[in-house]
């Protein structure tokens, strides 16, 4: 497999990671979703880890490098999906992935999305404070 | 096994999770030592240029588990406390692959001599 296949879905874009993933493969990805984040405006990237057995350093790294670019282009970053066993060893391992948020699954990730989004919205265009 | 390439650290994954299925490990214990075994194994590709992974199974009647050694005859490490030390790294990783893969288990040393290269061994027991 030679990329990761992206989908768009409603204005957010969702990333299913199900291969071991190498050094290529993941340079590869950061840069096919930063070209899709700015060709969509996409305002949401959901990466559904449900299939990894294994998350380590490496992985965490390009987690972290993925919200990290999503938040320069305004698009905020949800790993949906961790296995329980995955979530102890991260925490062992020291992996805090602190600039990544979490969620169960890619509902409730995009529900994420969509209320941050809204909150941000809100916040652009307050009430008239006249009325 | 060899652990020479990227391709060989998904090898590595998929060979200690089968031993450590093996010895009966529980599916955390399990992962924590895959884990472990691919920060190291990455280690062994990224700073040691390429080095090689023994595996034994353990089992003698008093506890089950596996223990692992990397070797390589790399650069080696000049300062060992410092590069078990949480986010210090020589390279462009997160620093955290020795210090965590100590944490991940029940038994780390580690043994390494400027220009000699590097040894790892770790364990995980049922």
């Amino acid at each position: 497999m030679d990329r990761i296949p992206i989908l768009k879905l409603g204005s957010s874009l969702l990333v299913t990671i199900q291969v071991d993933m190498h050094d290529r493969l993941a340079t590869t990805l950061q840069e096919d979703l930063t070209n899709r984040i700015v060709a969509h405006s996409a305002r949401g990237v959901l990466i559904d880890i449900s299939a990894l057995e294994i998350v380590d350093s490496f992985i965490g790294r390009m987690l972290d490098n993925i919200a990290a670019i999503s938040r320069i282009l305004d698009a905020r970053t949800v790993v949906v999906g961790m296995r329980p066993a995955v979530a102890i060893t991260l925490v062992e391992l020291g992996l805090t992935l602190q600039g990544v948020q979490t969620a169960l699954n890619v509902e409730r990730g995009m529900a994420m999305i969509a209320r941050q989004d809204e909150a941000l919205t809100q916040i652009a265009a307050p009430a008239d404070p006249a009325e | 096994m060899a652990v020479q390439t990227p391709d060989d650290v998904v090898r590595v994954r998929q060979l200690v999770r089968v031993c450590a299925v093996k010895a009966g490990l529980g599916l955390v214990d399990q992962t924590k030592v895959v884990t472990a075994a691919s920060e190291l194994a990455r280690n062994t590709v990224d700073y040691g240029g390429g080095g090689s992974l023994t595996i034994h199974c353990i089992d003698d009647g008093a506890r089950r588990g596996v223990r692992l050694v990397f070797e390589d005859h790399g650069p080696g490490i000049a300062d060992i406390p410092m590069a078990l030390k949480d986010g210090y790294t020589t390279g462009k990783g997160l620093g955290l692959g020795l210090g965590g893969a100590k944490r991940l288990c029940n038994e780390f040393a580690i043994e390494s001599h400027p220009g000699r290269g590097t040894k790892v061994t770790i364990a995980r027991w049922k």
